[in-house]
């Protein structure tokens, strides 16, 4: 549907399952392997730079306790020296770690992304069928870019703030032992309450995420169905659901509001108490004598510069948790087998299109139920035009679909000009053979490109294209606005459903395939068009051994026979005519009356062949007068 | 991100749509007028917390110079202030955050709902001509992430933004009474910290702005390629788009590098300056100690507010960008509200009278009708046209000839250019919207399916509808069959396991929304198009006891529908070329004669 939709629908495969963080984390290592340098020397970067900001208490301590008490104004100097020295490699570190993955890291994103729409291109159409795009989107964007923040900081920092509080314990330790269990009080309660609301916050999140999504899912749709809701005046129950939902999403981001204001609350407290406690205690010392001032001075920032360390553990863990769940969902993808694309044989000459007990049921299908087709035989001739007819829901749509192995069949065997098509490379089955789709889907580029795709990636020449476009009366191009060049799609042009479907069929016949499959090509368009490209149409199918689902009787005579396919199965082959003799429910199809007895009546399919321009006044502006109701050479 | 824009400027090209100057600002005057009070309360909560999170270092300043000579002179009043002050501060600052978190995020959170629901009315008043214009990409763009990107920076952002610059204010003072030779000092420092952060922004904002729109490349692609997945594979397109994916995949790989970049270069260049700062300051502070110009508690507390002042500039950064892209949503999304609805509802509406009894649905009449689009070309020149009661008239023409434009005319999806339109002779512009849509229903070619339940997809027209009414309407149209097989007839849920209902159900479907609203005038814009044969004969058959009793138009580029009609007309470049009843204009050998002609001769 729409562009940059983010996801709506629930996930299909719901992670509820056991998985370690870890071992998750852990298959993205092909990926991040080749930037493994870059990203270990960042990480011992960053604790560089954390030591220099914990050496820079320890100078100002040395420069408390030396040269100012000392009143010596060369030490001043030096110690402000080394304060600036410190300062400026902490500075220059952190701009070397952030230089040094940044590239790397965004080739790391992009390396996955590629991997994945090259992936999810070559997977079966069935599996497109049950994952919505906006998931696969959100895989490929807000999930690889959650696995970039993850490499680039909560790994690294998870790694370089550990150090650095092991560090700074040290350092506090080594000065005061007593000073330094006190303020070690706070951190094991802070770490453990901070895990402790990372999870429950990660779940709010997540609740808030949903909701926000079917939130939005709620606005799509008042905004794809305005014309019904503006047909019908206000739409209540989606008013309804609106309101009903984005109460909902208060009620989360409020929940979320409060636990954030708990563990705010936690985070500010506690350390002051310590530091406070240490504070008293550090004054008592030094007033006695037992610690110096620049002692005393210096602990306190140190324990400054090690509150952020403590504090961003849990969340950094948060991140790795989060993280862990985009590579799954990322891999959820990825290890979907892509379809068997092998076989070597290729088409022999002249059998034309055959099927053989084709069978085929949806995966999804409810257990129990009939295959949807069920044993199929079919035999279209070279050269010949067969026309598929069926009740709604019979299938045909679906046959159509096996053909190109969009579907694979899942019994029988299908075969061009005898080459079985699962024993083909899929590459070649979908060069021998052309599709028009009932729903006609225009790419966002020009007019020309969209035309010329039809003949696959070897191309076609101008003289092509334009005569694909006159077989599908394409006349309407010539006004756009820059022609041929016109930009169509979704970022382009908006084109009538006509019109796209006139370009999908210039499309399926521009690079000239030896089979052709057309699913109810014309259904769009208005009688006289219609007319038009039928005519031109039959040129067309003439070359070629072709396949056309029809609705209707002006499609029917395209062809020179004509399939039904009925309950799974072709029961009946044989001319229009024929089958409007023989086959009842053929009768019903094409006249809509319950036993076609009316139509029968008026008989004008059996004068259709005896006599190609029916007795009805010739009218000049008419077309359909001019053009033969059956064609004669099969 | 449109590419075909033609040299012509079409503002609707333009994500910002023209809006008044300052329309932004008053957007966000109006969402927060209502929370006058809480946001009083927040700021009143936020001075006092950071006046408690801020005393700390003085604490420790009084603390090295006062407390521990006394403790030495043996007087211990002095700690216990020192302790129980900082106790009562952090204290303090803990309990203070929470409540200015919760009062924040109740403030933040209604504006959010209001916003998101200012949207989503917005959307629904305007007009048709706008939808088609601005495309739905781009309107549920406005509501979900330029919203997202709004409440983003609400939730993770603009406190902490807000907190750093008060910090800073409270700091700049405290560090002035401390001692005013340091403090200048310190303020020193911001000057080449305002130019760091001013140019960050200005690069930034270039940056992360060529990332967004190579993001959006990315996605447009990505969406369209798994949208037409079929199409993709029948053509072979993998090979093709794996490196037009790969082009616009590498772009997006190096704009956004530039953008990490740009925030490496300017964490660099923060930290840079407040480290030199820092050095410069203590040097200068110890210098003065050693020279018994100022108390070492003095400089201690320096160290510590330096630290804390310029700790939270990388985090800045940050900040910084979101709020940008805040801005840049909120400016989108109040042009988008700034739009007057094409189609405005009537300031005084009049009543729809009620129907006289025994007069079969409504009049309507089109009294010198002209239609422009606003883009240019009339589609319908002056013309009129009256539709007693209880006919049903059938429309037919070659495509463009305006048929459907006089069908979205009468439902009052566009007011005409010029003339008016009237249904029992009130005009529709002063129909109240209600009466309008009771009055004319219409069913169009296409036919979207709101998610929810079958039976939920009919009632849209008349929710009241008890489900009995709903299965009569399905069954009189010829729906009810296929209903009754899914897998939980009427309660199957159409996106879950209804994904494989065929155009041609859809349509049923549609049909029986309109059957069961029950209006005056009936529309049909080529709403058969999607049967097959038996489906359309089965809609017609209905339609004989369905039309009885209104008003109905049926446009149609197959003829079968005109069988039922009582009136043709068929229409070509927006004029009506011939009126009459069918059998009229069989017999009439005009333009409609060959077309039925030709239409009987196709059917069998």
């Amino acid at each position: 549907m729409s562009g940059a939709m983010p996801a709506t629908t629930p996930d299909p495969a719901p992670a509820v399952r056991h998985r370690s963080v870890i071992r998750s984390l852990l298959r993205l290592w092909p990926y991040v392997r080749p930037v493994r340098i870059r990203l270990g020397l960042s990480a011992a970067v960053a604790v560089v730079a954390s030591c220099m900001s914990l050496l820079i208490p320890l100078v100002l301590k040395w420069m408390v306790d030396g040269p100012v008490h000392d009143k010596d104004t060369a030490g001043v100097w030096l110690g402000g020296g080394l304060l600036l020295l410190l300062g400026l490699l902490e500075a220059g570190l952190f701009g070397v770690r952030r230089w040094l993955v940044a590239r790397p890291l965004a080739g790391v994103e992009a390396s996955m992304r590629a991997a994945l729409y090259g992936h999810l291109q070559r997977l079966p159409v069935d599996f497109h069928d049950r994952w919505a795009s906006g998931q696969l989107l959100s895989r490929a964007t807000m999930d690889l870019q959650i696995l970039r923040m993850f490499l680039a900081f909560p790994l690294v920092f998870l790694v370089v703030n550990g150090a650095t509080i092991l560090i700074g314990f040290a350092i506090l330790f080594a000065q005061a032992w007593l000073l330094g269990l006190v303020l070690l009080a706070p951190v094991v309660p802070l770490m453990i309450v901070c895990s402790y609301f990372e999870t429950h916050y990660a779940l709010a999140a997540r609740t808030a995420q949903d909701q926000a999504g079917d939130l939005a899912t709620v606005v799509e749709e008042s905004v794809l169905g305005i014309r019904i809701i503006k047909a019908f005046g206000q739409h209540r129950s989606q008013a309804a659901a609106f309101r009903g939902q984005a109460r909902g999403l208060w009620g989360t981001e409020m929940r979320k509001a409060r636990l954030l204001s708990d563990i705010w609350a936690v985070i500010m407290t506690l350390p002051e108490l310590a530091i406070g406690g240490a504070l008293a205690v550090g004054v008592l010392q030094v007033a006695d004598h037992k610690l110096s001032a620049g002692t005393l001075v210096a602990f306190l920032s140190t324990a400054l510069a090690l509150r952020w360390p403590v504090e961003s553990i849990g969340f950094l863990l948060a991140m790795s948790n989060e993280a862990a769940t985009a590579a799954d969902r990322y891999f959820e993808a990825m290890d979907t087998p892509e379809a068997d694309r092998s076989g070597t044989g290729d088409a022999a000459a002249g059998d034309g299109l055959r099927m053989t007990g084709v069978r085929f049921r949806y995966p999804d299908a409810p257990d129990g139920g009939p295959d949807l087709l069920s044993g199929v035989d079919l035999h279209v001739r070279p050269g010949e035009t067969m026309a598929l007819v069926g009740a709604t829901g019979s299938g045909k749509t679906t046959l159509t679909a096996l053909l190109p192995r969009l579907h694979e069949a899942t019994g029988g065997r299908i075969t061009l000009d005898g080459a079985d098509i699962a024993g083909l490379p899929v590459a070649r089955v979908r060069e021998l053979l052309a599709v028009a789709f009932e729903e006609p889907t225009l790419f966002s580029a020009s007019v020309r490109e969209n035309v010329a795709m039809g003949a696959g990636p070897a191309g076609v020449t101008e003289a092509d294209v334009e005569r694909a476009l006159a077989v599908a009366q394409c006349d309407f191009v010539a006004g756009l606005p820059h022609g041929l060049d016109t930009q169509v799609g979704e970022q382009g042009l908006s084109l009538s459903g006509g019109q796209r479907q006139r370009l999908a069929l210039a499309r399926a016949v521009v690079g000239r395939p030896r089979f052709l499959v057309l699913d109810d090509p014309l259904s769009a368009l208005d009688v006289q068009t219609e007319a038009l490209v039928e005519a031109a149409l039959r040129e067309v199918l003439r070359e070629t051994t072709a396949l056309v689902v029809a609705h209707r009787p002006s499609t029917v005579l395209l062809a020179d026979r004509v399939a039904l396919l009925s309950e799974g199965r072709i029961t009946a082959v044989g001319t229009h005519a024929e089958l409007l003799r023989d086959s009842a429910e053929y009768r019903h199809l094409m006249s809509g009356t319950a036993d076609g007895a009316r139509e029968e009546s008026r008989a004008p399919a059996d004068a259709a062949e005896t006599d190609p321009a029916p007795a009805g006044a010739p009218q000049a502006d008419s077309p359909l007068t001019d053009l033969p109701l059956e064609r004669s050479e099969a | 991100m449109t590419t075909a824009a033609p040299p012509g400027v079409d503002p609707f090209d333009q994500d910002v749509l023209p809006a008044p100057r300052n329309a932004q600002m008053i957007l966000l005057r109006s969402l927060l007028h209502p929370h006058r009070s809480r946001l009083w309360l927040a700021t009143v909560l936020l001075l006092v917390q950071q006046a408690a999170v801020q005393a700390g270092p003085l604490l420790v300043a009084y603390a090295i110079d006062h407390a521990i000579p006394a403790v030495r002179d043996g007087r211990h009043g002095a700690l216990i202030a020192v302790a129980c002050g900082y106790l009562g501060c952090g204290l303090a600052s803990g309990i203070l955050q929470r409540a200015f978190i919760r009062v924040a995020a109740l403030i933040s959170q209604d504006v959010l709902i209001e916003l998101r629901g200012r949207i989503f009315r917005h959307a629904q008043s305007l007009s048709l001509d706008f939808h088609e214009r601005y495309t739905s990409g781009r309107l549920i763009s406005r509501a979900t992430s330029d919203v997202e990107s709004i409440r983003e920076l609400l939730s993770d952002g603009l406190e902490e933004l807000i907190e750093v610059v008060l910090s800073a204010v409270y700091i700049s003072v405290l560090l002035l009474i401390l001692d005013w030779r340091l403090g200048l000092a310190t303020m020193v420092s911001y000057g080449p910290l305002y130019v760091a952060i001013r140019s960050f922004q200005r690069r930034s904002m270039v940056a992360y702005r060529k990332r967004s729109t190579a993001t959006a490349a990315v996605i447009v692609k990505f969406t369209e390629t798994m949208n037409g997945i079929r199409p993709v594979k029948a053509f072979r397109r993998e090979e093709p788009n794996d490196a037009a994916f790969g082009e616009l995949n590498h772009r997006h790989e190096r704009a956004n590098g530039d953008a990490i970049l740009e925030m490496a270069r300017y964490v660099v260049g923060s930290r840079l300056i407040a480290n030199i700062a820092i050095a410069a300051i203590v040097l200068w502070g110890a210098y003065r100690v050693a020279q018994g110009g100022l108390a070492l508690g003095v400089l201690a507390a320096f160290v510590l507010y330096l630290r804390r002042l310029y700790d939270p500039i990388d985090r800045l950064g940050m900040f910084l960008n979101s709020y940008q892209s805040a801005a840049a949503s909120l400016e989108k999304i109040a042009g988008l509200l700034a739009q007057e609805p094409g189609v405005p509802e009537p300031a005084r509406p009049v009543p729809l009278p009620e129907r006289p009894a025994g007069q079969p649905g409504r009049a309507v009449v089109f009294e010198d009708v002209r239609f422009a689009y606003r883009t240019g070309g009339e589609v319908l020149p002056v013309f009129g046209l009256r539709v007693p009661a209880g006919q049903t008239v059938a429309v037919v023409g070659a495509t463009g000839a305006g048929k459907s434009t006089l069908a979205k005319l009468l439902a009052r999806f566009y007011d005409p250019t010029d003339g008016r339109i009237m249904l029992d002779g009130v005009p529709l512009r002063e129909l109240a919207p209600a009466d309008l849509r009771r009055g004319v229903v219409m069913v169009t070619q296409e036919s979207f399916l709101f998610s929810g339940t079958v039976a939920e997809n009919i009632t849209i027209g008349r929710p009241d509808a008890s489900r009995a009414e709903v299965e009569a309407a399905a069954k009189a149209i010829g729906a009810h069959d296929f209903i009754a097989a899914l897998p939980d007839g009427y309660d199957t849920d159409v996106r879950k396991r209804g994904g494989r209902i065929s155009a041609g159900q859809r349509q049923l479907v549609a049909f029986a929304r309109a059957l069961l609203a029950d209006p005056g005038v009936l529309i049909l814009d080529e709403a058969t198009s999607s049967l097959d044969i038996p489906g359309e004969r089965a809609v017609q058959h209905a339609m004989h006891t369905v039309l009885h009793g209104r008003t109905a138009v049926i446009i149609a580029h197959r003829l079968s529908t005109v069988e039922i009609a009582d009136r043709v007309l068929v229409m070509r470049d927006g004029r009506i070329v011939e009126d009459g009843t069918p059998e009229e204009l069989i017999a009439d050998s005009g333009h409609f004669a060959g077309l039925h002609q030709a239409w009987q001769d196709s059917l069998v």
